[in-house]
């Protein structure tokens, strides 16, 4: 609960209708679109403007009051699930496209816009916003910064970390400080911009960003490339690039997903084969078709059993939607879906696909695998059920194993979803003990009264993932009380 | 207000018969958030999404809050559109958990007293009879013909109505007579090569208010080679029994129907309304536990389809010449038609092969209208603002006529066109009496 006094400065500051504090309202902040996550908020603030924020950050400082910072909330990392109560801040006022500046190439945003919004205002003018994380409909700009939003095109055109230049940040203190600019070179001090993309509201609240676009490619081409044997498809990949091309997508799906796929969809995809992956290329024509031409070269050569280049728009958006039913498909399997995003570097993508049939087979557990090989950023999700604590455990030890495995590889523990509560308790297996000092060092000396988002990036002592509590009754939304429960 | 041994009662009644695995099954990803068109028009609250919603109601069950008036309020603003279902990655079946949900809540509920008459009347009293029906739409015939309206209109009476009300009296189709709708055909032969015998579903308001736009539907099936039976012990779906919270209701009309239409030894129950025909469709689900009527509700829903769908197979637009003046027509999706029926290309496809006019999609042609069966006249605030958002989509089109496939949607249509004063340049039209239109030139 608020205090009299913080829910009265609070209603002063945004005014009586942008505060709410009633059980459903603050219910339905609890939650994010993590799995097994939820936790109630005191109250939800909508500011009108970027002062606002800073008054209410101002507030929340003086009577240590957590911040929670949230867009749409589709991360899958709990970055936005209020474990520790306080203030939700939303920003459902602060959602307007500011500028878009044809000579320098930039769009300037609010927060709360939505993502497709922004690439759909560049592809008016013919620029083009490449970040496209699956929840692009609906995630906002301010979320995909805080989570530093990856997608289906990183291995060309990178995240959206490569996109953001320019900041205006609401500090812990309620200090408004602006960083970067619609620079391209920019070495002033501290790259701040870059602490500010991924931080997950635990450093400050952003309240304006500069965007980085570039030129629309002018063609695209989508091919479909079937293997009966895993290690070739890994190796295709790598031999792709190692031939100088960079495909904008190559997306890869292990024979469990195309299984499950097809079963789903019934679009004709071989069950029997061990391995897909669906490449697309873009820019000028003449690239184009020369780099999928040696692309399919190389795929026949590594031993794909078929190569598949559409010919027409739905050709290519029916080939496409074999990785992209791969979600749909997985979640209808059961009634919780945990998705991870395990990274390596490309070159050990074989290995690390082994790796998890293996750990899966161990811990007896369904995981089928999809995701951005080009990147090494795998996607191995697990159907399982909720209500189900022993399989759970299970679910909770492959995942440790998996992330270990990772970065036994060279690779990460989250290659585009963030730490949040959910990969906290193995940021170290990642950073060591002295990389979480530095970090830790940072935190405390922006936000020394750990307002912001606190409880998410760094773990408690506990090294479990989730804590699995009987729901309902362990359930209190007073402070004192305060547990994380089970959906 | 909702008392506290209400409150429990229903809290208990969640805990029994909402269906857990389909509350799980819900991952919140929020793919559903902007398919929501109230979610959208409330200015983006989650209490008023999909997700939000099926949070609400998981949190009942689990005794996280208790089911009061904030509660209610959510799930009462939602339009039943279903259009989340349409784009969830994990199937969810959200409109079966949204009846069953207000179901309990009206169940366990003691109503004011006006509020629990009018239920009564609507619900028991008026819908599932045929004749009653058509005697109260009668009246509104007399109204019209008698001069009572025009009296009416002249001193300003309906002035004392809120405006979405005065509107909604201005745009009541010309009802047919008492007489005429009680004297109704039950079999029809084809005109031409018979292609198919099928049943008509007639509906409730549709065989009252809009018997005229169901005479056309016959024509048209005529002319397309059906043969048309038309029971006569037909009733009311039971769709607004049960999208407001009365279950029992709608499930005795089931039953009626199911028996009504099972031995006509027909290829398709035909619907002209895009409401009633998702509302049979759902009749398997609504009786899947019931021993005696689970398989018979099965074979009923496998020969649901949607006028226009007939249409298209038959190839009627190839067969029969369409011709209208030169006009822009533009076509609202009626959403139980689109996001439960899955008809969304055939209509299209009959008015683009009408020779003449020109068809112009527009802009967010699938986003519900704000009609939503009753929607219109409990929640008026929020339908308005989403007629606005329609009406600003229809006027960019540059339509002439816009097109619906619902009598909800169509009245909505209307109201929107008296609300814009556009109703000496644009007109709202059911797709069968537009294509009717089309054949007599």
């Amino acid at each position: 609960m608020l205090s009299k006094v913080v829910k009265e400065k609070l209603v002063a500051i945004v005014s009586k209708e942008n505060f709410d504090d009633a059980k459903t309202e603050r219910l339905v902040y609890s939650y994010d679109s993590t799995p097994n996550l939820q936790s109630m908020p005191d109250a939800v603030v909508s500011p009108r403007n970027t002062k606002e924020v800073s008054e209410i950050v101002k507030v929340c400082n003086q009577y240590k009051v957590p911040i929670v910072p949230r867009g749409s909330g589709t991360n899958l990392c709990g970055g936005t699930c209020p474990t520790e109560g306080g203030v939700v801040i939303l920003f459902k006022y602060m959602n307007k496209i500011l500028d878009l500046d044809e000579e320098n190439l930039t769009i300037t945003v609010q927060p709360g816009v939505i993502l497709v919004d922004v690439a759909n205002a560049a592809s008016a003018k013919g620029l083009f916003y490449p970040p496209d994380p699956g929840s692009m409909k609906i995630a906002t700009i301010g979320g995909t910064i805080n989570e530093n939003a990856g997608g289906l095109r990183g291995l060309k055109y990178g995240v959206t970390r490569d996109y953001v230049i320019g900041l205006e940040v609401v500090m812990p203190n309620g200090d408004i400080i602006k960083t970067g600019g619609k620079l391209a070179k920019d070495v002033a001090g501290y790259d701040l911009t870059r602490l500010m993309v991924g931080s997950e509201g635990t450093l400050g609240i952003i309240t304006e960003a500069i965007l980085k676009l570039i030129p629309m490619p002018e063609t695209k081409k989508t091919m479909l490339a079937l293997y009966q044997d895993l290690e070739a498809a890994a190796k295709t990949v790598s031999k792709i690039i190692a031939n100088k091309i960079i495909p904008i997508t190559l997306e890869f799906l292990d024979q469990p997903t195309i299984m499950v796929v097809e079963d789903y969809s019934k679009i004709g995809l071989p069950t029997d084969a061990k391995a897909v992956l669906l490449i697309e290329q873009d820019g000028s024509p003449e690239v184009v078709n020369r780099d999928i031409e040696k692309i399919i070269e190389v795929c026949r050569q590594e031993g794909a059993v078929s190569v598949q280049v559409a010919s027409t728009e739905e050709e290519a958006l029916a080939l496409a939607a074999a990785r992209r039913t791969a979600l749909s498909a997985l979640a209808r399997l059961k009634p919780t879906t945990v998705l991870e995003d395990a990274t390596v570097p490309r070159s050990e993508l074989a290995k690390m696909v082994r790796a998890i049939n293996e750990i899966a087979e161990k811990y007896k557990l369904q995981i089928c695998t999809f995701g951005h090989a080009g990147d090494g950023n795998l996607h191995p999700t697990c159907p399982t059920d909720s209500r189900n604590h022993e399989e759970m455990e299970r679910v909770e030890m492959a995942f440790a194993e998996i992330f270990e495995k990772a970065v036994e590889l060279g690779g990460t523990i989250t290659g585009e979803h963030g730490v949040g509560v959910m990969k906290a308790p193995y940021l170290e297996l990642k950073l060591g003990k002295e990389g979480i000092a530095v970090m830790k060092a940072i935190k405390q000396a922006l936000d020394p009264n750990n307002i912001m988002n606190p409880g998410k990036v760094f773990a408690k002592e506990d090294r479990k993932r989730v804590v699995i509590t009987n729901q309902g009754s362990a359930f209190r939304d007073d402070d004192k009380n305060r547990v994380v429960v089970t959906q | 207000m909702t008392t506290v041994k209400e409150k429990e009662m229903i809290q208990e009644q969640f805990k029994v018969r909402m269906n857990e695995d389909e509350l799980l099954n819900c991952m919140r990803c929020g793919f559903c958030l902007p398919a929501c068109p109230t979610y959208i028009e409330s200015g983006y609250k989650e209490s008023h999404s999909p997700r939000g919603r099926i949070a609400l109601m998981k949190a009942v069950v689990d005794g996280l809050i208790e089911p009061d008036e904030d509660f209610e309020r959510s799930l009462n603003l939602c339009l039943g559109c279903v259009a989340c279902e349409t784009v969830c990655p994990s199937g969810v079946k959200y409109g079966h958990m949204l009846e069953e949900a207000r179901d309990i809540v009206s169940q366990n509920k003691k109503y004011s007293l006006p509020t629990s008459i009018v239920r009564k009347t609507v619900f028991e009293g008026l819908f599932p009879h045929p004749n009653r029906m058509k005697n109260v739409t009668g009246l509104i015939g007399f109204y019209q013909r008698s001069g009572l309206q025009s009296i009416a209109r002249k001193i300003g009476f309906l002035g004392i109505l809120p405006e979405h009300l005065a509107l909604m009296e201005k745009v009541l189709p010309e009802v047919a007579t008492v007489k005429e709708m009680k004297n109704r055909p039950v079999h029809v032969e084809p005109i031409g090569k018979q292609t198919h015998r099928v049943a008509f579903f007639s509906g409730c308001l549709m065989d009252s208010m809009f018997m005229k736009t169901n005479d056309a539907t016959i024509k048209l099936l005529q002319l397309a080679g059906c043969e048309i039976v038309i029971p006569e012990d037909q009733t009311c779906c039971g769709a607004l029994h049960g999208h407001y919270g009365e279950k029992g209701g709608s499930k005795d009309l089931a039953k009626r129907n199911i028996k009504a239409f099972e031995d006509l030894n027909v290829d398709f129950i035909i619907t002209n309304a895009g409401g009633c025909g998702a509302f049979l469709l759902g009749y398997d689900h609504m009786l899947k536990n019931d021993p005696i009527w689970s398989e018979r509700a099965k074979k009923f829903t496998e020969k649901i389809q949607d006028v226009s769908e007939i249409l298209v197979s038959v190839n009627f637009h190839k067969r029969v010449r369409l011709e209208l003046s030169s006009q822009i027509i533009t076509y609202q999706d009626s959403c139980h038609l689109r996001n439960v029926m899955k008809t969304a290309s055939a209509p299209r496809l009959l008015l683009q092969s009408i020779k003449g006019a020109e068809y112009v999609e527009m802009k967010d042609a699938d986003r519900c209208c704000g009609s939503a069966g009753i929607y219109n006249i409990i929640e008026s605030e929020m339908s308005m603002k989403m007629l606005d958002y329609k009406m600003e989509q229809a006027k960019d089109t540059q339509a002439a006529t816009i097109v619906t496939a619902n009598p909800g949607c169509l009245l909505q249509m209307k109201v929107g066109i008296e609300k814009e004063g556009l109703s000496n340049k644009m007109r709202g039209i059911h797709i069968v009496d537009l294509l009717l239109e089309a054949v007599k030139q």
